[in-house]
């Protein structure tokens, strides 16, 4: 919302107060100030002239002479405009003048014709297209009466003062006005509003005998205003309505047009002109369309419209779509005599969803979707015809019609003072309330403990006490409430077990090597055929997006695999030598599909990994953080029939006859389709199950107190023999009093027959209650030795 | 004898001075003081002497024998330390040669700061609470008050898996769980995951984050409001922000405000990142929690109170360590999470 400073002025006297003063008080009352736009320009050394006789240039054809008049002297400046005549008046740079850009004017030869100075454009003098009238954008700058020549044009043109640019939150479209903004001012400054006074005086003719009738749809249709202004020439506007609208961002169009813009920005309410010639029938009829019509809207596009969107009719033809667009056929033209003015009031959830059906959201559609004061229709149609009699526009007929279905009243609310001393913690007297509400216009009579509260019908956003203590607060200012720290029962801060672990679970994994990363919860459905999920796995069911941004954003992952995949690939193909990544993210898995209640949203910890490392380097980092967390007895066993992995290189994790996870180096096929020319290992585990199996007590072992004993022994086995079963034999046949087994050797080769592999244990034994002899264990071992030569088929290795 | 012990002393300094290791010495220890010392083998002779020379040959003797002792341990000694000194001087060794062979792990910036506010929060006695990404539209809009027609209910502005399904929009539906379990009195904080229809490009993403805190109790007021966010964001960004409370609007909160901290480029001075004002963009909404979604939640507005504050992490993160494209933040290039 622009507000030129200028404009303001005329409803709060406020000439003492700074822009910038006036930005940071009305930011801090609740109007904050996005920037001040100063409508200073860099111009010098132009002045108003007077073109005196126009003549064709003898060696251009292309080019005019020109006679300036600007009051001193007469000026001969060569010109290629085409819109000039004899007696415009014009902005003349005169030589050693400046532009905007740094433009400097110099004496000029144009083939033998002396140039002194230049006729300029609204575009040379630094205006946006956006705001340039279309009469005015090809040529010179033709200003709408004479002004006294040689004076600066930058005071005619009104380029001095700031223009302030509010940000207008929803709740308050009563400021999307310059009233509004003067209300705001007014109560910030504690100074006096002053409305215009609206008077339309030399009225003509009688209203009934251009309308005999305006019927409604009460639904839709809160007011219905109607004026009739006749004898109009359409012609530019005077300048000073010209500059209004181009420093509140408006391009002017012509002078009824401008009139009703200038009164919409100044008071809030859309209006329309329609060409009363162009009505079949002295009546206006606000319906509902019906479904299919079709129409042409102003800008020229047929609408297809449906039963919910409301027109306006003359019983027979669609003049205009309500509060959105006006019809092709009943816009004003150059041709124009006479117009029928609305200035209406529709349901404001009807035309949000007529605007957003047709996708065609205007000015007036924008604000009626807001919410606006039934009771400024009048004002806002008088405004118009007062100004249209001010600029001699046309003549505005006697009488009006007002059809007013769902009248809005004012409404009343209580307000506890303590309330609003308990709710902002300050201090203030019931007069001192009473004084900040009724500069904001409200009155606030005291009725016994309470302060009984009207509220103007503008104010649509005030409902509720709370919403009166938030006005008293405003004023006050938050900046003045003092600040308190929190009291009552102190209370300690809590984090949840989940939380704990995952954050020791990430300090372990941190001292690794591993860096955390983040990803989309939501990823493309061909990811899963990238990691190769087989078409029936669980997997595949998974939630679409009603809405996605796109594919690759359209289904919320059952798997951080792909996610992982991605990452890997991107630093892979970045040149990244060595990557070592995990994410711990939630995964979605619907209860039944569609979705008839919200989904489980499961954790889990996908870790991944690639460069100078092998499946057992991701196999012990999952081991020591697994380990960290006192999740014991974890086994490995090889899995083979997972697609995204390797077949002979994968294992689940199962602990309890409960799989926590899958570890494993990627297929050969997946790394394909990822672009990876490296082995991946992953390890995705169900995080969920990891919380649970956690045990984060510690209690004190006492340290061993008796020496170890410590044997080596290697058998020779078949290959396929796990070393984890042979480990397990071990421990199993210890008698309790092994501490350790360390694998220390895996061999395949000469030594070794084929298809066979000899593997080496250290095995360390100790007893916590005694010193173990050398006979003792030799027994142990040697039942272990035969435990593993009557289960695996083991030799002794001599 | 005098001038045999005396000659034996000689000949015993001479070599040692010209002994030129260990060894050397050892030898001569051999040689003179072992059993079949020079020495040795002199002093058994001793008993041939007469009484009187007997004490005072004695006495030259142990005299001799004790300097040759020391002398041995002294050369011993030396050559030890300049064996010790040989041996440093050898190993010198290049110490501007880095091995890096160990690396330390990242964690990711965004979770970092998520952490760290969690636990400032903590500290000033929230709860840290989480939430479901995936909410229900009462949760997510209707019980925080959200008008029915409000745009950021549109397809346009927020993912949804069904019309009553959606992807949360901020993390507030988590205070409305928390409310509606635990009821008043509460401290909590929830950060997480949000979502929001936005393309992506370098300062948009259709995921980000916030974290949002709520206190509800009796006798809550804006000045609890302004002293907690005031304490954060002194924590957060140093002693000499400051903050400026701005009237605003959101539907869950009356009255609302809008918070400002100090342009984080010229601390408040004015400068053309802050369009000359001091202030940077806004960095928090919060307010005094709407009536009604108290009321929603099954507390009592009138014995109750409470406040909420929220706010987005991926542009405080961004801030914070002046990444300038948010698009960084979800890529997860090593190069990138390396630096933090």
């Amino acid at each position: 919302m622009l507000v030129p400073v200028k404009w303001l002025r005329e409803y709060v006297k406020i000439d003492d107060i700074h822009s910038k003063t006036l930005a940071d008080e009305l930011t801090l009352s609740g109007s904050h100030v996005e920037s001040i736009i100063s409508m200073e320009r860099d111009i010098e050394k132009v002045v108003v002239g007077r073109i005196e006789k126009l003549e064709k240039h003898e060696n251009a054809d292309n080019l005019l002479v020109v006679a300036v008049n600007i009051g001193t002297e007469t000026l001969q400046i060569v010109t290629g405009a085409k819109n000039l005549k004899e007696g415009d008046c014009v902005p003349v740079a005169l030589v050693g003048a400046r532009l905007p850009g740094g433009v400097n004017i110099d004496k000029v030869n144009f083939r033998g014709v002396e140039s002194y100075g230049m006729l300029c454009s609204l575009k040379e003098l630094g205006y946006e297209d956006s705001v340039i009238p279309k009469y005015q954008r090809d040529g010179i700058f033709v200003f709408d009466k004479e002004y006294p020549l040689g004076s600066d044009i930058k005071e005619i043109l009104g380029l001095y003062g700031d223009v302030i640019e509010f940000e207008i939150t929803p709740n308050r479209p009563d400021c999307l006005s310059m009233i509004g903004m003067a209300r705001e001012t007014a109560a910030t400054f504690n100074r006096q509003l002053k409305l215009p006074e609206i008077k339309v005086t030399a009225e003509v003719d009688d209203i009934k005998d251009y309308v005999e009738a305006v019927e409604v749809d009460e639904e839709l249709c809160n007011r219905y205003y109607v004026r009739v202004i006749k004898d109009i020439v359409i012609k530019e506007s005077p300048l000073w309505l010209q500059n209004r609208l181009i420093e509140a961002g408006v391009r002017p169009i012509n002078n009824i047009v401008d009139i009703t813009n200038y009164v919409m920005l100044e008071l809030g309410q859309p209006l329309h002109a329609f060409d009363y010639d162009k009505l079949k029938n002295k009546k206006i009829v606000v319906k509902r369309a019906e479904e299919g019509q079709k129409m042409l809207t102003l800008d020229g596009v047929e609408r297809k419209l449906k039963n919910s969107h409301l027109l306006i009719t003359d019983g027979e033809n669609i003049l205009g779509i309500a509060g959105v667009m006006g019809g092709f056929e009943s816009e004003v033209t150059d041709d124009t005599t006479t117009v029928l003015l609305e200035s209406a009031n529709f349901n404001s959830r009807s035309i949000r969803l007529t605007a957003k059906d047709l996708n065609l959201r205007t000015e007036a559609s924008s604000r009626f979707e807001k919410g606006i004061d039934p009771n400024l229709c009048e004002m806002a149609a008088e405004r118009v015809c007062q100004l249209v009699e001010e600029i001699e526009a046309g003549k505005v007929v006697k009488g009006i019609i007002d059809v007013y279905p769902n009248v809005r009243e004012e409404k009343n609310i209580e307000l506890r003072p303590e309330k609003v001393n308990g709710l902002l913690g300050i201090e203030l007297s019931i007069d001192e309330m009473i004084d900040y509400l009724e500069r904001l216009g409200l009155k606030a009579v005291k009725d016994g403990n309470v302060l009984k509260v009207t509220v103007p019908t503008y104010r649509l956003d005030l409902e509720i006490e709370a919403d009166l203590i938030e006005e008293i607060g405003r004023l006050y200012g938050f900046h003045n409430v003092p600040s308190k720290p929190l009291e009552g029962i102190l209370t300690r801060g809590e984090k949840s077990f989940e939380r704990t672990v995952a954050e020791k679970a990430k300090t372990v994994l941190q001292a690794l090597g591993f860096n955390e990363a983040m990803t989309y919860s939501f990823i493309s459905p061909k990811a899963y055929d990238k990691i190769k999920v087989e078409e029936d796995s669980q997997l595949r069911k998974y939630i679409q997006i009603m809405n996605p941004l796109g594919e690759d954003y359209s289904v919320m992952r059952t798997t951080i695999i792909p996610n992982v995949m991605d990452m890997l690939s991107r630093n892979y193909n970045f040149g990244v030598k060595e990557c070592f990544v995990y994410e711990l993210g939630n995964i979605f898995i619907p209860k039944e599909l569609p979705l008839k209640e919200l989904p489980y949203e499961k954790k889990r910890l996908t870790i991944g990994m690639y460069g100078s490392v092998d499946f057992y380097d991701l196999k012990e980092s999952v081991e020591i953080m697994l380990e960290r967390l006192r999740i014991e007895d974890v086994e490995y066993l090889p899995e083979k029939d997972n697609q995204t992995f390797h077949p002979n290189r994968t294992a689940r994790l199962m602990k309890d006859h409960e799989q926590i996870g899958i570890i494993g180096e990627v297929h050969m096929d997946v790394l394909e389709n990822y672009d990876l020319d490296v082995r991946v290992y992953i390890a995705d585990l169900d995080f969920d199950m990891i919380v649970e199996m956690t045990n984060l007590e510690r209690r004190y072992r006492p340290l061993a107190k008796y020496p170890a004993i410590e044997r080596d022994i290697a058998i020779v086995v078949d290959e396929d023999i796990l070393v984890g079963d042979l480990e397990k034999t071990i421990l199993d046949n210890g008698q309790g009093l092994i501490e350790k087994v360390e694998l220390f050797d895996v061999y395949t080769g000469e030594q070794v027959s084929e298809g066979k592999k000899s593997v080496a244990f250290s095995i360390i034994f100790r007893s916590f209650d005694r010193t173990l002899v050398d006979d003792e264990v030799n027994a142990i071992q040697e039942n272990i030795i035969k435990a593993l030569e009557e289960n695996y088929n083991a030799k002794l290795r001599s | 004898m005098k001038e045999k012990l005396l000659s034996i002393r000689e000949e015993v300094l001479s070599c040692i001075d010209s002994a030129k290791d260990l060894n050397d010495i050892e030898d001569i220890r051999v040689k003179y003081l072992g059993k079949k010392g020079k020495l040795t083998l002199l002093l058994r002779e001793m008993g041939r002497l007469s009484k009187e020379e007997r004490p005072i040959i004695g006495k030259l003797a142990n005299e001799v024998r004790e300097e040759i002792e020391e002398g041995l341990t002294n050369a011993k000694k030396e050559f030890k330390e300049r064996i010790k000194l040989e041996k440093i001087e050898k190993e010198k060794i290049d110490v501007t040669i880095s091995k890096r062979t160990k690396k330390l792990g990242h964690r990711h910036p965004l979770l970092q700061t998520i952490e760290e506010l969690e636990n400032l929060f903590m500290n000033m006695g929230f709860s840290i609470i989480d939430g479901p990404e995936i909410e229900t539209v009462e949760n997510n809009f209707d019980a925080l008050n959200s008008p029915e027609n409000h745009p950021s209910r549109d397809l346009t502005d927020t993912f949804y898996i069904t019309p009553e399904i959606l992807l949360r929009t901020h993390t507030s539906p988590v205070q409305i769980r928390a409310m509606k379990e635990k009821g008043a009195p509460l401290r909590m904080v929830s950060a997480g995951r949000t979502f929001r229809f936005d393309d992506v490009d370098d300062t948009h993403s259709p995921m980000f984050h916030q974290i949002e805190g709520l206190v509800v109790g009796e006798n809550i007021t804006l000045g609890h409001l302004k002293y907690t966010i005031d304490v954060f964001v002194k924590e957060l960004f140093g002693k000499d922000m400051k903050t400026r409370f701005r009237p605003h609007h959101f539907p869950f909160t009356e009255p609302s405000a809008e918070v400002d901290v100090s342009c984080f480029n010229c601390k408040g001075k004015g400068c053309p990142v802050c369009n000359g004002t001091g202030w940077s963009m806004e960095l928090l909404g919060c307010g005094m929690v709407h009536p009604q979604v108290l009321k929603n939640c099954g507390i009592d507005p009138e014995k109750y109170s409470g406040f909420a504050f929220g706010m987005g992490v991926d542009r405080i993160t961004m801030v914070k360590y002046g990444i300038d494209d948010i698009r960084l933040l979800f890529e997860n290039d090593n190069r990138f999470l390396e630096q933090f």
